[in-house]
């Protein structure tokens, strides 16, 4: 036990006493934390309209300043020509084109019927997707409101409507910053314990300090244990630390227990600082491990649902995905601090976790040879 | 120049030799592109719901039928209460919840009125919105089918979708997936290379030779450019075969813009290398400083123009999402440099800043 005290002593040393290291570790999380939740954001807020009105009619107006009065839109400049419009959005200057065919109240009025273009710019597909959502919304409550206007009851009579209510639980704001907030501080402890764990072994070795450690009396499960543990104590206050910025920048819910949150924590960085280790004992020099590590962390990052929903992944992707503990761990979170789980709710996810980090430990320990 | 061809040539057999490096840098794109282009998406698909329906007439069935043979939903439980709705989201696989208010269709018929209540557990908002839009669609146009040529001044929006008509995710990650591995390969892995040779001793012995500085940096950083290129034209290669991503504008511009995106991400790594003395500070400094905010404030995943304010500022002075803008532009909308001047000229305007930085900062002398 006292042997590996000391082990754990040297490690902290060498941590504390790198100056560059120390504001690594606790400060670039904290900034990108705040600034990465900010920036991951779905929500459309400015979308750029320019408008092409050929019609210029008591109705077009009012339509277009429908979209000027939500919050959503911007008009960015209006022109009696669709080319002009098209090259503002080859520019980059606008997402979206309304276009107003000349005669298109007199139409409305005569026919009963009228058509509007929107031309959006759909290089990215989903941004299109919620702008025509948006889009097509505002022109139905327009649309509704003329209705009621220029209807007469009996135009009216023999219409069915459906009231549709909707409340989101949990979140009822549809804040995004609550959802992102626990991701990305798993994502963060993860970089720091699977970079600091993976580099570790590996810069023993590149530097030749691993010779005289294989010389000392110290046994596998010793050395393994004190190297694992200053960074397990490291990453644990840095999730304390990255919850209670969570907490008072950004207010995230805290339903469930901490206690439970900080159990699973527990096993989970014993998962990844497991892994880091076995990636250190199968690689010879600090960019091999850096490159491998970083690979592992790209792939189980984007398959993490963090960013999107495992549940639109084909199935053998989500079958694939049981072997991600990022997966589990971000579910862990998510459901607890959001929802306030219990321990029934997540003990799936927890004893998948308490399994894998008994196979790769063992794996880690095995794959571990005390000779050069 | 026969010593810095010398010079080169060891730097290519360090990077050969290392046979692990080397496979990673050139299945990483290959794998990323197979994980963003099938596994990755955003479009909802089978979203598991609950159904509560006290009345179960014609009319509540009907509409339930239509939502589950939508294919966005299945039906993964039926509830008899509304109080069943909380336990069943805890768990956390029913994502949303229809509740339909007893004797929907006779009150629709008596009334012309009924009402449904559909819940969205937005602990994921993301979801619970488009999930509740989609339900909601799907609800109006039954009912508009219901009400058919009854309903007087209907306004019709008719839409295209520009530049992606199948509103395609590719055409959003590859120029992401570009700037992001371009660089990786280029910044992280020149600040290693060159950080390796000062934390070995061996820097030392490059310095004492009769190779001048500036050929040390430059026989550094040359074989990556050429290992950065090839991985941005697999990239390129695969994402036109495999997911059909064209390439309307000229090559030539698309590689001499990434040639220039290349420079600038060396002159950045040199600069790292030239801070710091250890692998492990230079590594954590690219991929903590660089490379999450290459992926989130570039626009490769999230939007620029929905961030606060701030952020934008900050954006704008990350240089990868000029390049995406300018790649895109490129590729999507076949524009000429005439539409992309300005991002070319920041960018090459981030390479002499860059350069100029670490030359003022290198030092001849170790410590």
């Amino acid at each position: 036990m006292r042997t590996i005290l000391y082990i754990i002593q040297k490690e902290f040393l060498q941590v504390f006493r790198n100056k560059s290291m120390l504001p690594i570790i606790f400060v670039v999380p904290i900034v990108q934390l705040i600034i990465l939740v900010n920036a991951a954001t779905y929500e459309m807020k400015h979308i750029r309209v320019s408008v092409v009105d050929l019609d210029l009619s008591g109705t077009s107006r009012k339509l277009i300043s429908k979209f000027q009065g939500s919050p959503f839109y911007q008009i960015q400049n209006t022109s009696f020509s669709y080319r002009e419009a098209e090259d503002e959005m080859k520019r980059g200057n606008a997402d979206m084109i309304l276009q107003i065919q000349d005669g298109f109240e007199k139409k409305l009025l005569t026919e009963g019927r009228a058509k509007i273009q929107f031309v959006i710019n759909a290089i990215n597909g989903q941004s299109a997707g919620l702008i025509n959502a948006y889009s097509t919304m505002i022109l139905l409550d327009y649309n509704r409101e003329m209705l009621f206007e220029n209807s007469t009851p009996a135009m009216m009579a023999g219409i069915k409507s459906i009231q549709t209510d909707y409340s989101y639980w949990y979140n009822p704001k549809l804040n995004y910053k609550t959802y992102m907030v626990p991701g990305i501080l798993v994502l963060l402890i993860t970089i720091i314990a699977l970079l600091l764990s993976g580099m570790n072994i590996v810069r023993e070795k590149e530097i030749g300090t691993i010779e005289q450690i294989n010389v000392t009396p110290i046994n596998k499960i010793q050395f393994i244990a004190g190297k694992l543990t200053p960074f397990w104590i490291i990453a644990l206050f840095e999730l304390a630390f990255g919850l209670s910025i969570g907490k008072l920048l950004f207010n995230i819910p805290m339903e469930g227990s901490l206690w439970l949150i900080f159990l699973s924590a527990s096993v989970y960085l014993f998962v990844i600082l497991s892994f880091g280790l076995l990636i250190s004992t199968i690689t010879q020099t600090q960019q091999q491990s850096m490159l491998v590590s970083f690979f592992f962390m790209v792939v189980f990052i984007l398959m993490s649902g963090l960013f999107t929903s495992i549940e639109s992944m084909p199935l053998w992707a989500q079958n694939l995905d049981r072997l991600n503990p990022l997966m589990y761990f971000i579910k862990i979170m998510r459901m607890v601090l959001l929802k306030g789980s219990g321990f029934a709710d997540i003990s799936r996810y927890f004893w998948s976790l308490v399994i894998y980090a008994c196979c790769i430990v063992s794996l880690a320990i095995w794959r571990y040879r005390k000779v050069a | 120049m026969k010593r810095f061809r010398g010079f080169v040539i060891k730097e290519f057999y360090h990077i050969f030799r290392d046979y692990r490096t080397l496979l990673i840098l050139f299945g990483m794109p290959a794998i990323q592109l197979m994980l963003f282009g099938y596994v990755l998406t955003n479009e909802i698909k089978d979203a598991k719901i609950a159904i509560c329906d006290p009345s179960k007439d014609v009319v509540t069935r009907k509409i339930s039928d239509k939502i589950l043979s939508s294919g966005y939903f299945i039906l993964e439980r039926n509830l008899s209460t509304v109080a069943e709705i909380e336990p069943v989201f805890r768990q956390g696989d029913v994502k949303l919840a229809l509740v339909y208010e007893p004797g929907f269709a006779g009150k629709l018929e008596k009334t012309g009125m009924a009402r449904i209540q559909i819940i969205g557990d937005a602990s994921d908002p993301n979801t619970a919105n488009m999930l509740v839009n989609y339900a909601s669609g799907i609800i109006s146009n039954y009912l508009a089918s219901a009400n058919s040529g009854k309903a007087p001044l209907q306004i019709i929006p008719e839409v295209r979708m520009m530049y992606n008509g199948e509103l395609k995710g590719v055409y959003m990650f590859i120029p992401g997936l570009m700037a992001m591995l371009l660089m990786l390969i280029s910044a992280l892995m020149t600040s290693l290379s060159i950080t390796k040779e000062k934390e070995m001793g061996t820097m030392e012995l490059l310095l004492v030779s009769p190779i001048r500085p500036s050929q040390i940096i430059i026989g550094k950083v040359f074989p990556y450019v050429f290992l950065a290129f090839i991985d941005a034209c697999i990239i390129l290669v695969l994402g036109n075969l495999i997911f059909g991503m064209p390439i309307l504008g000229s090559i030539f511009l698309l590689l001499l813009e990434s040639f220039l995106y290349i420079c600038m991400a060396l002159s950045l790594g040199i600069l790292i290398s030239t801070i710091t003395n250890s692998q492990q500070v230079a590594m954590l400094l690219s991929l903590v400083a660089l490379m999450l905010p290459t992926i989130l404030l570039s626009g490769f995943i999230f939007p620029v123009e929905n961030m606060p304010m701030i952020l934008q500022v900050f954006c704008h002075i990350m240089p990868p999402k000029y390049y995406i803008t300018i790649i895109k532009s490129i590729m999507l909308q076949g524009n000429g440099i005439e539409y992309v001047w300005r991002e070319t000229i920041i960018l090459a305007g981030f390479t002499a800043f860059f350069l100029a930085l670490s030359i003022k900062k290198f030092n001849i002398r170790l410590a």
